[in-house]
């Protein structure tokens, strides 16, 4: 039997002004195993404190139980009273009779009653408490980012520069992401591989920093602090350590008719290939869709050039396993598919472009060296019309339903870039909302209207019809209230933009949390954003929403501050009301495992002692305290009842219902 | 229907730790009034409810049980609310088929913002409860009050 001290707060007239706390010390005095019953002003305060560990002292309390504001407020204060009178903080139970009574009361009568019953409810729980003590768990000093785009080399490189190792997987071959493939910055129009470019290069020369390029996330299992990932790096039929990334292969290589991803398909490439001059690492790829050697074993041009030995037609995927203590993800976003608009014309005419398109034929390491060319036929545009918000803020169903962001401003800076080296040339935007919050981003918005005579006209593009090589654009200007008809040289569709495929499966694998649209969800929206709610999953950059540059820098640095609170600490804490299967009703029928979202039970098979002397070995769930939150979905699913959680279990929340409805 | 206007029904009330339970201290923050039979009952997420909970609570005399959890999407733990939502319809058609009246349970999703929703959602089931009068079918008479 428990020896429970149960102490009243009035908080001041708070609770007081509505409960008799006097005569609710006394009736709950009379509970069983209730050995000492007290009121005072305010229990929270030093005096208050001092008080509850006098009495346990005094007593010999097993357990206490505080009737005071919500344990949201004060439960960890309490427990940390009574550990330090030498109970466990576990045998406190909190009675909300603040913000669930006093408060929610006028009639003293009612109030007063109710305070009594929530009373019972916590000494009939707390007779059933036990002491619970939270786990340690080693922590890895090692961290893993997924993805090598601006996002993972910025979190990477601030990882490393406060002392720990970090790996970048990426999946192309080069690191970089999507900033290689833009041409300028807004809104400050510098250019993206000036101020990119050495940032690859610090990531690649760190000594604390390892890239896995062309390598994907195959498995991960453990949980935070200890994760243990297998990592897949795919044969790229190319010696990494012997390849100096001359690039002789890649112009003697015969097969020519390649579409270079890069570019977007815009131009072709050999099927030996450098994605780019900067890469980083600087080492050819072969692609095996396309070569020879590969598919017919006639080939071999770039064995045989390659003056350092580096090509491998034999060569394998590889796994590599790899214990991490944090994982960061940083996959990023592309643009959507344009297949279901088909009003403008995207698959019937070349000219109709995506603003990444328009930014690969802008750069002058792209596909026309810079100059702004038809694709089609390759002479200077000289109507360019800009259509805002391509499936963005979009309900029909093809579309997605979020602002993309970050076209406002992008099509800004295409139309004054082409204002700028073209001034003979037409520029119009079409748009819904010009949306421009940032710092100098309004700015930025006027000059390109005010100083570039860019035409921005508020109203959607109905159709784009290519004909006698001209696009004949149907538009509406809702503020002028009319049609307009436009004969364009080029239009350029502001795609919207959506999580990267492999984010996912990635998801499914971290078990880490998504929302409809499969961006990653954060702890918790404003308070823990760069958080997966799953512990030790943090997000850098576009995978988590929409992001600009800026944005995606500042997260990642601040998921990197995260991974190194965490990388800091030699164990972790864990939380002691986890489930646990009593062993002798288990019979290891894995409904448990199937509703676990956190993946924290596993099987194990167990040795029992049989009747005669004999063993016998029965398969047992086995809960991974270091992993499980205690949501309790488990205790449910138990088809034997044998699972249960500490702190909540069956018999205590039981105990509780008896009291209320007694 | 005298008899139903002194009837004081007794309600239990699950709220999950992350969403309903804050949801009802903002009530009582913001100082909206509802009726002192709603009892709430903390647990960890509303998936922790095993429909065995509320089968001792109505066989101990409890007149309605209802269950707030975080909103579909919105659980602490990513899917608690889900196996909640499932579970409760199984165990609402199995009380239905016991001849439970379908008011009686309830379940809810209250946002820990939604301290309005909170209070007008308990006002409305004590009302519905104290209209259907007290529950007798599933009541154990050896728990009996008197």
């Amino acid at each position: 039997m428990q020896r429970i001290g149960v102490f009243v707060c009035w908080c001041g007239s708070n609770i007081a002004a509505t409960v008799d706390v006097e005569k609710v010390s006394q009736v709950l005095a009379q509970e069983p195993g209730v050995v000492f019953s007290t009121n005072y002003q305010y229990m929270c305060s030093q005096a208050g404190q001092e008080m509850i560990q006098e009495s346990i002292h005094k007593y010999n309390l097993t357990g206490v139980v505080i009737c005071s504001c919500s344990p949201r407020m004060h439960e960890a204060t309490f427990r940390k009273t009574c550990e330090k009178a030498g109970l466990n903080g576990h045998m406190v139970e909190i009675a909300n009779i603040r913000e669930q009574c006093s408060w929610i009361h006028k009639d003293k009568d009612v109030g007063t009653e109710k305070a009594v019953v929530l009373g019972r409810a916590a000494i009939a729980k707390v007779h059933l408490n036990a002491p619970l003590t939270a786990g340690q768990s080693p922590v890895k000093k090692r961290a893993l980012v997924i993805g090598g785009g601006i996002a993972g080399i910025q979190t990477a490189l601030d990882i490393a520069d406060a002392g720990f190792d970090v790996d970048i997987v990426e999946k192309q071959p080069t690191i970089g992401g999507k900033m290689t493939q833009i041409d300028k910055t807004f809104p400050t129009l510098d250019c993206a591989a000036c101020i990119l470019t050495p940032k690859m290069v610090d990531a690649a020369q760190n000594e604390k920093i390892h890239i896995y390029s062309y390598a994907e996330v195959e498995s991960v299992k453990g949980f935070v602090g200890n994760f243990n990932v297998t990592i897949k790096k795919k044969a790229r039929y190319v010696d990494e350590t012997k390849c100096t990334g001359c690039g002789l292969c890649t112009e003697k290589c015969p097969q020519k008719k390649v579409p270079n991803a890069f570019n977007l398909g815009l131009d072709n490439r050999r099927a030996i290939y450098i994605p780019f001059a900067q890469a980083v690492p600087k080492v050819a790829t072969i692609d095996a869709d396309y070569c020879t050697m590969l598919k017919s074993g006639k080939c071999g041009v770039c064995s045989k050039v390659c003056t350092a030995g580096a090509i491998d037609y034999k060569q394998k995927d590889e796994l590599i396993e790899q214990e991490y203590g944090a994982i960061v993800v940083a996959t990023g976003f592309n643009p959507i598919k344009l297949d279901k608009y088909d009003e403008f014309a995207y698959s019937q005419s070349p000219d109709v472009v995506t603003s990444l398109e328009f930014e690969r034929l802008m750069n002058a390491a792209g596909p026309t060296g810079g100059t702004l060319l038809r694709p089609s036929d390759g002479t200077h545009p000289h109507t360019i019309v800009f259509v805002q918000c391509v499936g963005s803020r979009c309900d029909d169903g093809r579309g997605k339903s979020y602002c993309s962001k970050i076209c406002c401003m992008y099509t800004a800076k295409h139309a004054m870039l082409c204002r700028e080296k073209y001034p003979d040339t037409d520029v119009y935007v079409f748009y819904i909302d010009v949306r421009t919050p940032g710092k100098n981003f309004d700015e930025f918005y006027r000059r390109a209207v005010e100083e570039y005579g860019v035409h921005y006209v508020k109203g959607m593009v109905g159709k784009v019809v290519p004909q006698d090589g001209k696009l004949k654009v149907q538009a509406s200007d809702l503020l002028g209230d009319r049609q307009l008809h436009i004969d364009a040289d080029m239009v350029v569709l502001a795609a919207a933009i959506e999580p990267d495929e492999t984010a996912r499966p990635l998801a499914t694998k971290l078990t880490a949390s998504m929302d409809t649209n499969d961006f990653f969800t954060e702890a918790h929206p404003k308070l823990r954003p760069v958080e997966s709610p799953t512990a030790g999953i943090f997000l850098s950059g576009a995978c988590q929403g929409p992001k600009d540059i800026p944005e995606t820098v500042a997260q990642a640095s601040a998921a990197a501050a995260k991974v190194i609170g965490l990388l800091c600490k030699d164990s972790l804490t864990c939380n002691p009301c986890t489930a646990q299967p009593d062993e002798l009703m288990c019979n290891g029928c894995s409904s448990c495992e199937k509703v676990c979202p956190y993946g924290a039970i596993t099987y194990a098979d167990k040795e029992f002692r049989g009747p005669n002397r004999t063993t016998l070995i029965r398969r047992m769930a086995q809960v991974n305290p270091a992993v499980c939150q205690g949501c309790g979905a488990c205790t449910v699913a138990c088809p034997s009842g044998a699972m249960d959680l500490k702190g909540f279990s069956n018999k205590q929340i039981m105990a509780e219902v008896d009291a209320i409805c007694r | 229907m005298s008899v139903n206007e002194q009837f004081q029904p007794t309600i239990v009330a699950f709220c999950c730790n992350w969403c309903s339970y804050a949801g009802a201290d903002l009530s009582g923050t913001n100082r909206l009034q509802y009726p002192a039979n709603v009892k709430i009952i903390r647990i960890p997420c509303s998936c922790r409810l095993n429909p065995m909970f509320i089968l001792r609570a109505f066989q101990r005399g409890a007149d309605g049980v209802i269950l707030c959890g975080c909103h579909p999407g919105d659980c602490h733990y990513t899917t608690g609310n889900y196996y909640a939502r499932r579970r409760m319809t199984l165990l609402f058609s199995m009380l239905d088929f016991m001849g439970i009246e379908r008011g009686r349970t309830r379940v809810e999703w209250v946002s820990a913002a939604e301290g309005a929703k909170f209070a007008a959602t308990m006002n409305e089931f004590v009302e519905t409860i104290t209209k259907l009068g007290p529950n007798r079918r599933l009541e154990d008479l050896r728990c009996s009050k008197e």
